[in-house]
């Protein structure tokens, strides 16, 4: 209902615009090639361009005070995060400086120089100086933006077998996560999607004869210790999905048919991230929003109340439920994580 | 066809006292300006089915779930009591992106652009080879019926996005789309690779050979510089994307291996064994990117023959313009692996084409900045055209300062297939090459159908577009930035991307009313066609040879001898001239130097 009226509104205006517009033209009966402007067009255009500028200002500025908390700029939840929060906001002050200032010269000029009968242009047509200026200051910027780019690069995808990270398997299929856990030994025991046998409930395909597999464990919710790396090896059964972990800065795509691999170090706790002021604020609005929209969140079966949970979700074009492709995760303390993990059934108990 | 063959004897153009029927003069023309106005309409149609499905999907996003009168109109059975199936919002996202990038913005503008400017604009009767000019407008036609046509098979159009990656795309058990519905995408954009690459070959051709005597390389105004290097890039990138398409259809069809391994789906174990969809990302991507030049390119070149005729000033930096159209052309054939950052490729890789892309932004600079400069001091003839060239700068200035952040692999992790990527190409490529066909439409209207265009709706339909592009695309930066996914169908399962429901209410409305403002341009178009002002034959008082014909077209554009050409295209308001432009074809007065450009 809401569309329908919107329709309607805008048909109404649209209507009422272009009844102007016929008044416009009926002014203008009888001069010589009415079609181009003359020098009344070119003021009110001109001013109109120095509106427009205001208009970009205006967007801007209330695009950040009113959905810019930014949050992929702040509360980073793992250790390489902050890296790439900080890399993220020279990128952003650099870009909003360039374009206040390159928008204000596009649309001063336009609006300074408009044009007047009997006037003539200033015949400029070239100046190796000012080409030479506005070719190096973009290398010297980019520059520094790819060097700072590449070695934040280099670091997180660099894995560290040094630092024992723990191995966890991301397992993708349409349209749900399942994460195993490469158990005592940190070793995975070895998979193929030709070994799955729905009647035993070997859903991974997970080898049975090896002797890795016997303390893996596969679970639907993931639960990370706080503080410990973990490298992610990621595989799909069926088509391209991508593991999308926002609070953590972190997506690798799963494919079919090889293992990809993404790893990072998570230091916030659920519990923590919950009491962080800004969450807070976040989750009081969400629920201020959900309390409004009750009676159809009651209807689609959601718990009313929204309480702040990080989430692994798909971010690759997967079929007709990509839109609710989705994993709960857990940051925890160790000894939370070792509670959890000894009720969980391993591999080979897992089987019917 | 007889009388054709009969007159056509001797190689005489001056002489059209040959009849034509109806049939060779308006469907199977062999005339570069009548083939102009074909892909203009075709793609305008296009345009028109590839708008309306962004508004429904637009509706979607913003009242999810909710039944909609338009749905159930345009829908029907996909569309049960108005409510939108999940499959079909995929099905319209997916043809909405490959209608407006192939046949909208590449052969709805350059198709209409290149064949109309290349001959008139270097002098030439007409293109290297009418008759291929042909064959290439119609083998476009039969692929856009194709494309169209997949819209009505039982299980739907393709749905896996217009990147249509493997596996999704190759099995028609893991999406509804992937069945007849792909094969017949495939087989249109097959159809389609052939009839951009005949005619890119003709522009190559008539641009190397059919130049006027002195039109150097370095008198031809800048939209021929453009066009001649998108057909470059045409012409080396398409035939990999034909490739990608031949080999989906064998692993679709023959049971090949290609881009397919080790899939387990509904149940069973598929036979493919050894293949894998990174190289199909790597092969549709060495395509994809440079297809977003070969979508801009064309626009850069329109705007910037537009801006200088409308400030009366020679573009500024007409060599350092043709340098950076080239050094962006090389550039973007070795940048493809930014899309594919977090593919699963190996990572120095990624710094590699990290180093490439962030390369890119110099050349653009330079272009942005010599526009703002060619606007300095000028004496701005404020044509809808000249809105347009204007809001095509500040559109590809916003949308691709935020390259810098997709370019950057370590950026890239979290805002890869986010709103914020969305945000990024519809500026940088979608507004902007829509801009600059604006531009070019208005601007060579009255040389295509000897009429002028409306200015006040064209003034409207300008400033309710450029409001909306901005209202539309500027939040969605932020939306993405907030973690909102791509591609899905509601947000409604996500209670963290709650507090972004508001933003993509108002994104939506934005977007209605900037497509309803684009009815305004539709009529202006129309109805000016039948009912416009008589042009005159220089309407913009332009130095470019186009403005030297008939007002009506005549086959091989000028009556008379071809005129020869002296300067280069840009002498507006030189010093020592009364009239504030000096086209090409008057000869230098005594004493005059031409440009050291």
């Amino acid at each position: 209902m809401t569309a329908l009226l919107t329709i309607i509104i805008v048909l109404f205006v649209a209507v009422a615009l272009w009844q102007m517009v016929k008044i416009f033209d009926l002014a203008q009966v009888g001069t010589i090639n009415t079609q181009v402007a003359d020098d009344h067009d070119n003021k009110i255009n001109g001013y109109l361009m120095m509106g427009f500028l205001v208009f970009i200002y205006v967007i801007t500025i209330l695009c950040f005070w009113y959905i810019g908390d930014l949050p992929l700029m702040s509360n980073a939840a793992s250790e390489h995060g902050l890296e790439v929060d900080n890399l993220m906001i020279i990128s952003m002050v650099v870009i909003f400086i360039v374009q206040t200032i390159t928008q204000f010269l596009l649309h001063y000029f336009a609006f300074k120089y408009k044009g007047e009968k009997g006037k003539k242009a200033f015949f400029y047509a070239d100046n190796n100086t000012l080409e030479f200026i506005w070719t190096v200051i973009p290398v010297i910027v980019l520059a520094g933006l790819i060097i700072y780019g590449l070695f934040t690069w280099n670091d997180i995808m660099n894995v560290d077998e040094d630092e024992d990270p723990m191995v966890i398997e991301l397992y993708a299929q349409q349209f749900n996560w399942k994460a195993r856990y490469s158990g005592a030994d940190n070793v995975l025991g070895k998979a193929n999607v030709r070994l799955i046998d729905l009647d035993r409930a070997n859903i991974l395909g997970v080898d049975e004869e090896d002797p890795n597999a016997k303390d893996d464990v596969i679970v639907t919710e993931l639960h990370l210790p706080v503080g410990q790396q973990v490298v992610f090896k990621m595989r799909s059964q069926d088509v391209l999905h991508s593991a999308y972990m926002p609070h953590f800065r972190a997506q690798m795509n799963c494919v079919p048919g090889m293992v990809t691999q993404f790893a990072f170090t998570p230091t916030v706790t659920t519990v923590d991230m919950r009491q962080n002021p800004d969450m807070i604020e976040k989750v009081q609005n969400i629920n201020e929003l959900r309390k409004e929209r009750k009676a159809e969140i009651e209807e689609s079966g959601q718990d009313l109340m929204y309480e702040f949970d990080y989430l692994l979700l798909c971010n690759k074009i997967c079929g007709k439920s990509h839109y609710n492709m989705q994993m709960k995760i857990i940051v925890e303390t160790q000894e939370e994580f070792d509670a959890w993990m000894k009720d969980q059934k391993t591999f080979p108990n897992s089987l019917n | 066809m007889s009388a054709i063959l009969d007159t056509h004897g001797h190689d005489d153009h001056d002489v059209h006292h040959h009849k034509e029927t109806f049939v060779t003069k308006y469907i199977f023309s062999i005339d570069h300006k009548m083939i102009a106005k074909q892909y203009l309409v075709t793609g305008t149609l296009m345009g028109v089915i590839g708008v309306l499905m962004s508004i429904m999907f637009r509706m979607q996003i913003a009242w999810p779930e909710e039944p909609n009168v338009l749905f159930e109109a345009l829908l029907g059975k996909w569309a049960p009591d108005g409510v939108m199936d999940a499959d079909v919002y995929l099905a319209l996202v997916t043809i909405h992106g490959t209608i407006m990038v192939f046949f909208v913005l590449t052969a709805g503008l350059s198709g209409t652009f290149s064949n109309l400017l290349i001959p008139l604009q270097i002098g030439a009767r007409d293109m290297a080879s009418g008759f291929l000019n042909m064959v290439s407008y119609w083998l476009f036609f039969i692929s856009c019926v194709i494309m169209i046509s997949s819209l009505f098979v039982e299980a739907g159009p393709a749905a896996a996005g217009w990147t249509i990656y493997p596996p999704l795309s190759a099995l028609p058990m893991a999406s509804g789309g992937s069945g007849l519905g792909m094969t017949l995408w495939l087989v249109s954009m097959a159809i389609f690779i052939a009839s951009s690459l005949i005619g890119s070959l003709n522009y190559i051709v008539t641009v190397i050979n059919l130049r006027t005597k002195g039109m150097s390389m370095t008198r031809l105004p800048l939209t021929i510089w453009a066009f001649f290097v998108t057909a470059v890039i045409g012409v080396v990138s398409f035939p990999v994307l034909l490739s990608a398409a031949l080999l989906l259809i064998m692993d679709r069809s023959f049971g090949t291996s290609f881009f397919l391994s080790d899939i387990f789906i509904q149940g069973e174990v598929l036979h493919y064994q050894g293949g894998s969809p990174v190289l199909f990302e790597h092969l549709f991507w060495f395509l994809g990117h440079p297809e977003v030049y070969i979508v801009i390119l064309p626009a850069m070149g329109l705007v910037s023959e537009i801006m200088a005729s409308n400030s009366r000033k020679p573009i500024f930096g007409y060599r350092a313009m043709i340098a950076s159209i080239l050094a962006i052309a090389f550039l973007s054939t070795i940048v493809w692996g930014h899309h594919m950052f977090i593919s699963g490729m190996n990572p120095f890789l990624g710094s590699v084409f990290t180093f490439t892309t962030l390369l890119i932004a110099i050349p653009s600079a330079v272009k942005a900045f010599n526009w703002i400069t060619t606007l300095w001091k000028g004496n701005l003839q404020m044509n809808p055209a000249m809105l347009f060239s204007i809001g095509f700068v500040s559109t590809f200035i916003t949308g691709g300062l935020t390259g810098i952040i997709l370019g950057d692999s370590a950026l890239d992790i979290n805002v890869h297939d986010t709103y914020f990527v969305i945000a990024h190409f519809h500026l940088v490529m979608g507004i902007s090459a829509l801009y600059g066909m604006f531009a070019g439409i208005y601007h060579w209207y009255p040389k295509m159908f000897g009429r002028m265009m409306n200015k006040n709706l064209g003034y409207l339909h300008f400033w309710i577009t450029a409001i909306c592009a901005y209202g539309v695309f500027f939040p969605m930066h932020f939306i993405g930035m907030a973690g909102l996914p791509r591609r899905y169908y509601t947000n409604s399962n996500f209670p963290l991307f709650d507090d972004l429901a508001n933003t993509n209410v108002i994104i939506t409305v934005f977007a209605i009313i900037g497509g309803l403002a684009q009815l305004i341009y539709l009529y202006n178009f129309f109805s000016s066609m039948y009912y416009g002002k008589k042009a005159v034959q220089n309407p913009w008082r332009s130095t470019t040879l186009e403005w030297t014909t008939p007002v009506e077209h005549i086959h091989g554009n000028w009556p008379g001898a071809i005129p020869h050409v002296y300067r280069w295209s840009y002498d507006y308001s030189k010093p020592g001239h009364d009239v504030d432009f000096v086209p090409q074809n008057v000869p230098l007065k005594e004493g005059e130097e031409e440009l050291q450009h």
